[in-house]
């Protein structure tokens, strides 16, 4: 296990190595052009900015108490947000991180780049000039197309309220932190799963499968088989196993120091309630349907009424799922933060155990959590699809 | 809103990485240790079964055992109880036989006794007869002479041993 896992990180060290670390002062007013930190061929478009590279950790300590409240929010929302580089701590001012790649489509083709590019500047004060020649900017981690003219030091242009109304790229499948993440999952779940059946000896589990063979044994009986029945359930427990392990692992890493809230990012739980809707609906029998449309067993004018109601909840069970482990995981990612965060809002030593003993608390709740959310989604969506397949009629 | 308004990129590689990891866990992963599971469980139930066919198949022939036992005590009793009677129909039977040859020799020879003394009356009689004959002819001889006599005596004889 050990060996695969030492290769598996490896391999991603590998294919982040064109990505450097970037390090850079604190009071840096130009941003030369350094063609040698990337590997791709670019131009970065570098003007005069008054570019505060500090981190928003840093700048809590110095502002002024009505600040600070402010701040502590625009740190937890950084925190829990998607970004461009995988920030790990600040050193003197200077932050430590890992610069991502940046993949964008626009009308005139896909370019890829390190996020490298914009010095850690979140202002579109930095523009990036593709090699196809479509200019780019990074406001508050979001890749916009730059403008024509500059506007205020920055490449965009502001709303009403504050908000950029430059052009998005067409399509943006960027790797950032969260998608980053999301591969050490499955990196994490490879290393766990992959070859799993040479662990067995005469059909005795062995090392890693004595520990996982349980768990497998616990999603097929209590989750799989419960609520699909004993004639289907053997057709999705690969999904359920699938499904509850991605969810459990990632939501783990998630509560790593460092870790992304991908778990509690909401495209990430769409993606997973999306493919429950699908699978629910697409296995469903002709019963299901029947009681949704026309429910048997009751008045027609109840069932006229039934119907909108039915077909309703066909979109709210999974939606249901994609807000419950969002606001789950979110919500977790605030707690601690806040807690944590109170020593810096109280400015005082004093408060320091209190919230450490209180963020300790709740972190050991957010592991229960973490399993108990990966068993919940796997378990909705096994009784959702156990109903969609359930021939007999229960009236 | 940012929180949650979802983003392109992170749905588009989760559900790559997410269906990817569907399948290849499926065919390298969870196929193979369900199947473990159970051909294990598989295993363990038919060894259940043949323990309990076992115990089943133990308690038969314990019964059969038994069965055999039970019957061979009750053909012991049931030769013993025979032989007891054919012993006892044996000895009646010898007893029956000897008091009918007893009977029959008892009565053969009160037989043979009655024909004896028959035949030796008989002889006796007839001894009688000729030595009372020969008295006679010689009493006779001298006495009767005379032809009247002779016949008044006959007849007188006669009529004497008519009454014998």
């Amino acid at each position: 296990m050990f060996k695969s896992l030492v290769r598996y990180t490896a391999a991603i060290a590998l294919l982040f190595a064109s990505f450097q670390l970037n390090a850079q002062d604190k009071d840096a007013h130009t941003a030369t052009v350094d063609q040698s930190t990337t590997a791709e061929d670019h131009q970065v478009v570098s003007e005069d900015h008054n570019q505060t590279t500090e981190s928003v950790e840093s700048q809590k300590i110095h502002t002024s108490k009505e600040d600070s409240e402010l701040n502590i929010t625009e740190l937890i929302m950084h925190h829990i947000s998607d970004s461009h580089e995988w920030h790990f701590f600040d050193i003197d001012g200077q932050p430590y991180s890992l610069a991502l790649p940046v993949i964008v489509y626009t009308k005139n083709g896909f370019s890829a780049f390190s996020s490298s590019v914009f010095h850690h500047n979140d202002n579109g004060e930095v523009v990036y000039t593709a090699s196809n020649g479509d200019r780019f900017i990074k406001v508050h981690d979001i890749i916009y197309i730059a403008s024509e003219k500059k506007n205020h030091e920055a490449w965009a242009e502001h709303g009403e309220d504050h908000k950029v109304t430059n052009a998005k790229p067409t399509i943006d499948i960027s790797l950032t932190k969260n998608v980053v993440n999301l591969f050490l999952g499955v990196v994490v779940m490879l290393a766990l799963f992959m070859g799993i059946s040479r662990k067995y000896e005469n059909g005795v589990p062995r090392g890693r499968a004595s520990f996982i063979e349980p768990l497998v044994v616990f999603v097929r009986d209590d989750i799989a088989l419960q609520n699909i029945g004993k004639k289907n359930y053997m057709r999705f427990t690969p999904y359920l196993l699938t499904l509850f392990f991605f969810i459990w692992i990632n939501n783990i890493l998630g509560l790593f120091p460092g870790g992304a809230n991908l778990t509690g990012n909401i495209a990430f739980t769409m993606s997973l309630a999306a493919l429950t809707l699908i699978i629910v609906n697409v296995n469903a029998k002709k019963e299901y349907w029947i009681h949704i449309f026309w429910m048997p067993g009751v008045p027609v004018w109840v069932r006229l009424m039934l119907a909108p109601i039915e077909l309703v909840g066909v979109l709210t069970k999974p939606f249901a799922l994609m807000i419950r482990l969002f606001a789950n995981m979110t919500a977790g990612h605030i707690v601690i933060l806040s807690l944590l965060s109170l020593t810096f809002i109280f400015k005082s030593l004093a408060i320091a155990p209190a919230a450490v003993a209180l963020t300790l608390f709740i972190y050991i709740i957010k592991v229960l959590v973490a399993f108990l959310q990966a068993y919940i989604f796997a378990l909705l969506t096994a009784l959702f699809i156990g109903q969609a397949v359930e021939e007999h009629d229960h009236h | 809103m940012d929180l949650v308004t979802p983003d392109f990129g992170l749905i588009f590689w989760t559900l790559v990485t997410f269906l990817l990891l569907v399948f290849l866990l499926s065919k390298f992963a969870w196929k193979p240790i369900l199947k473990m599971v159970n051909d294990r469980e598989a295993s363990i139930e038919d060894a259940l079964k043949a323990a309990e066919r076992a115990r089943d198949e133990m308690k038969s022939l314990q019964a059969d055992n038994e069965a055999v036992l039970k019957e061979a005590r009750e053909e012991r009793e049931r030769i013993l109880k025979e032989a007891r009677e054919m012993k006892n129909k044996i000895v009646s039977d010898a007893k029956d036989i000897a008091i009918a040859e007893g009977e029959k020799a008892i009565a053969s020879a009160k037989a043979a006794i009655a024909a004896e003394k028959a035949s030796a009356i008989a002889e006796l009689k007839n001894q009688a007869a000729v030595l009372s004959i020969e008295i006679a002819e010689k009493v006779l001889g001298k006495e009767l002479s005379a032809e009247n006599k002779q016949a008044e005596m006959i007849s007188k004889m006669i009529d004497e041993v008519k009454f014998n």
